[in-house]
């Protein structure tokens, strides 16, 4: 079976910059997938252009982006807008913002309801209540008719979160749906989303620069450099043992990740430099940065290759430094096969 | 708190202010009024041809024209105590009746021409928002700023030229078919047809205002998140515009809309003018030419009443749109 959703080749330009590149990568059914990367690094362009709501002067250049037998980058306007909220939906970062001030929950829950399943005001009332109740709102009768102002910024993410899963969708895409929250809070909210994903059984999609948050709720995680995938593996494997240098930076720049170390430990390491770096390189995005970095990263970019079942990493220097400590056949093979298209898709399971 | 001890707070706040307005206002304009030359005792002793100086003694005599400044005013002011803005020597009426007669006429025609104002307004800015930076923008930008700098007689007598005599499609002026005993709907759409070219040369002016402010109202509101949350449920531009923009960019043009009442009336008088319309703003001419100072300073309290009523709605009507602002009053 194909997977729920696939992204191929996928480049998101701008008239100046060309923000995201050839970025391929899948989600199946029901799992949840991490995008990370710091700003800048195209994960939440990547979000807005799978549901086609990128800025004005943004679009997508090249590249497909299968969902249900349909190229959602090819889909005519209409027929996009009958995806939106439907089948793919999204929960954004800010939610002190991102609820209209001047209309109820209920009204803003419903929305949603009345436009795809054609519910009259009355039912989607009703349902409003029941999702209110759904996403742990207290007193979802009395709540339903009340104004975002009157919420905090806890209850109004849950009150997005019930927007953005009103209609039943078979992706939610939560772009830093815990950034702008109290820790106490965040922890709330991804419990109740991973809680959501299992109940209704959705794909989740999400897009964070938080390696606790990857740590605990993802079942595979991309990591994302300057608008290209740089490595791919599920969690446990990239943090006992991350490939990619830009990885390997991120993991030692954590706190949380190593229960052995603690911030009092000693200073937590950086990655020097900026990602503005990266703007002008026509090889590796992140030589400029990387600490084993030799002359040929800056010649081509690196290709996507398999470094194990189910990993794979754009980096042929750590590859060849990890080859060398830990020799694999299925890795000699995978890099065999798939060096030479550049480019590689997920073996099937 | 209720939504109504909140607006019977709003309204008893407004009152208690009302009234010293009201009698700052009185007392200044009549004071001003005495420093135009002459009075009605002069301008009817014109019109006569052949007044002697003892007939207009007794005019002023029987108008109370002749007593001291200070005394006329305590007089008016009296008066207004016990609810009489006096008699109008010029029309030989008690002035409340006159302005009484006029009222409705100038009521409809400012509401005419501000609800053309709003919608026309507001779609034009709606429309330049949504091209902003494009053609279609620039070239409402310029017909916008056509409309607010041509001065609203010149636009008036243009469109009875166009309309009225090279067209023929719309009376140039008065306030309804002459001798017409039409009731029920014939009667409206006769008086519809008098109001379209005086409300269409007030309200343009307006147009041009509401139109750039509702522009840049919506532009600011479209970058906002919860626009692109309204785009993520798979709403069409129309109705995220009108669901979602279009309430949140209403405030500035609400809270200018209730400032822009005075403006308007200043604006009929000009208007009525034109067309002969049978309002406060002709009224009020006619006063001034006549020196008949106490239907102006009728007119001008009312007009103040009337201001500040509007003020009084835009908060109201402020209110009711924004659910935020129940903690500020």
């Amino acid at each position: 079976m194909a997977a729920l959703l696939e992204v191929d080749r996928l480049s998101v330009a701008f008239p100046t910059a060309t923000p995201v590149r050839e970025l391929s990568f899948a989600v199946e059914r029901g799992e949840t997938l991490a995008i990370v990367g710091e700003s800048g690094s195209g994960k939440s362009l990547t979000a807005l252009a799978l549901m086609r709501l990128l800025p004005p002067a943004g679009r997508i250049a090249s590249g497909s982006v299968r969902f249900g037998g349909e190229d959602l980058a090819r889909l005519d306007e209409r027929a996009m807008r009958r995806v939106r909220g439907a089948e793919i939906a999204m929960v954004f970062q800010e939610p002190m913002t991102s609820l209209n001030p001047l209309k109820t929950l209920g009204a803003q829950i419903g929305e949603a309801l009345r436009l795809h399943e054609g519910l009259s005001r009355r039912a989607a009332r009703a349902r409003a209540i029941e999702l209110l109740d759904l996403v742990r709102i207290p007193e979802p009768h009395r709540r339903v008719d009340d104004y975002p102002h009157r919420l905090s910024g806890g209850m109004r993410q849950r009150a997005m979160i019930a927007i953005a899963v009103a209609c039943g969708p078979r992706l939610l895409i939560a772009d830093e749906p815990t950034t702008a929250l109290d820790v106490t809070i965040q922890a709330q909210v991804l419990a109740l989303l991973d809680r959501l994903r299992a109940e209704l059984s959705m794909a989740l999609l999400l897009i964070t620069h938080d390696l606790g948050v990857v740590a605990q709720w993802a079942d595979r995680v991309i990591v994302m450099y300057a608008g290209a995938k740089v490595e791919e593996a599920s969690p446990h494997v990239l943090f006992e043992r991350p490939l990619h240098p830009y990885a390997k930076g991120l993991l030692a720049a954590s706190p949380r990740l190593e229960t052995t170390r603690h911030y009092r430990d000693g200073p937590l390491t950086e990655i020097p430099g900026s990602i503005g770096s990266a703007a002008r390189e026509r090889g590796c995005a992140f030589a400029p940065r990387c600490p084993e970095a030799v002359s040929a990263c800056r010649a081509q970019v690196p290709a996507l290759t398999f470094a194990g079942e189910d990993r794979l990493v754009a980096c042929p220097v750590a590859l060849h430094t990890e080859s060398r400590e830990a020799p694999s056949p299925s890795i000699a093979d995978a890099i065999s096969t798939s060096s030479r298209r550049g480019e590689v898709r997920r073996p099937v399971l | 708190m209720s939504a109504i001890s909140r607006l019977a707070k709003a309204l008893r706040r407004a009152l208690l202010s009302a009234v010293p307005t009201a009698l700052g206002v009185v007392v200044l304009s009549f004071l001003l009024l005495q420093l135009a030359p002459g009075d009605a005792a002069d301008v009817m002793a014109a019109e006569a041809g052949s007044a002697t100086e003892e007939t207009m003694a007794a005019l002023r005599a029987s108008f109370g024209l002749d007593l001291p400044m200070l005394e006329r005013l305590l007089a008016y002011l009296w008066g207004l105590a016990h609810f009489s803005l006096g008699f109008s020597p010029r029309f030989n009426m008690p002035v409340a009746e006159l302005i009484a007669q006029r009222l409705p006429g100038t009521l409809a025609l400012m509401g005419v021409s501000l609800a053309l104002a709003l919608v026309i307004g507001l779609a034009l800015g709606a429309v330049m928002s949504a091209f902003a930076g494009r053609w279609p923008d620039r070239a409402l930008s310029v017909v916008a700023l056509l409309f607010y700098s041509i001065p609203g007689f010149w636009i008036g007598l243009m469109l009875i030229v166009l309309f009225a005599v090279k067209l023929g499609w719309l009376p140039s002026g008065g306030g309804g078919a002459i001798g017409s005993a039409a009731t029920g709907l014939d009667g409206v759409l006769d008086r519809a047809r008098y109001m379209i070219l005086p409300g269409v040369s007030l309200a343009l002016f307006y147009v041009a205002i509401y139109a750039r402010l509702a522009r840049a109202a919506m532009l600011e509101v479209k970058a906002q998140d919860f626009v692109r949350t309204a785009a993520a449920k798979g709403l069409s531009p129309a109705a995220v515009t009108l669901g979602h923009v279009l309430p949140n960019a209403l405030s500035p043009i609400v809270t200018m809309a209730g400032l822009h009442f005075g403006g308007l009336m200043g604006g009929a008088v000009v208007v009525e003018t034109v067309y002969s319309w049978p309002g406060l703003g002709r009224l009020s001419y006619e006063a001034v030419m006549s020196r008949d100072f106490s239907v102006l300073l009728g007119v001008l309290l009312l007009s103040s009443l009337l201001v500040m009523a509007a003020n009084v709605t835009a908060d109201l009507v402020q209110a009711w749109l924004d659910p935020r602002l129940e903690r500020a009053s």
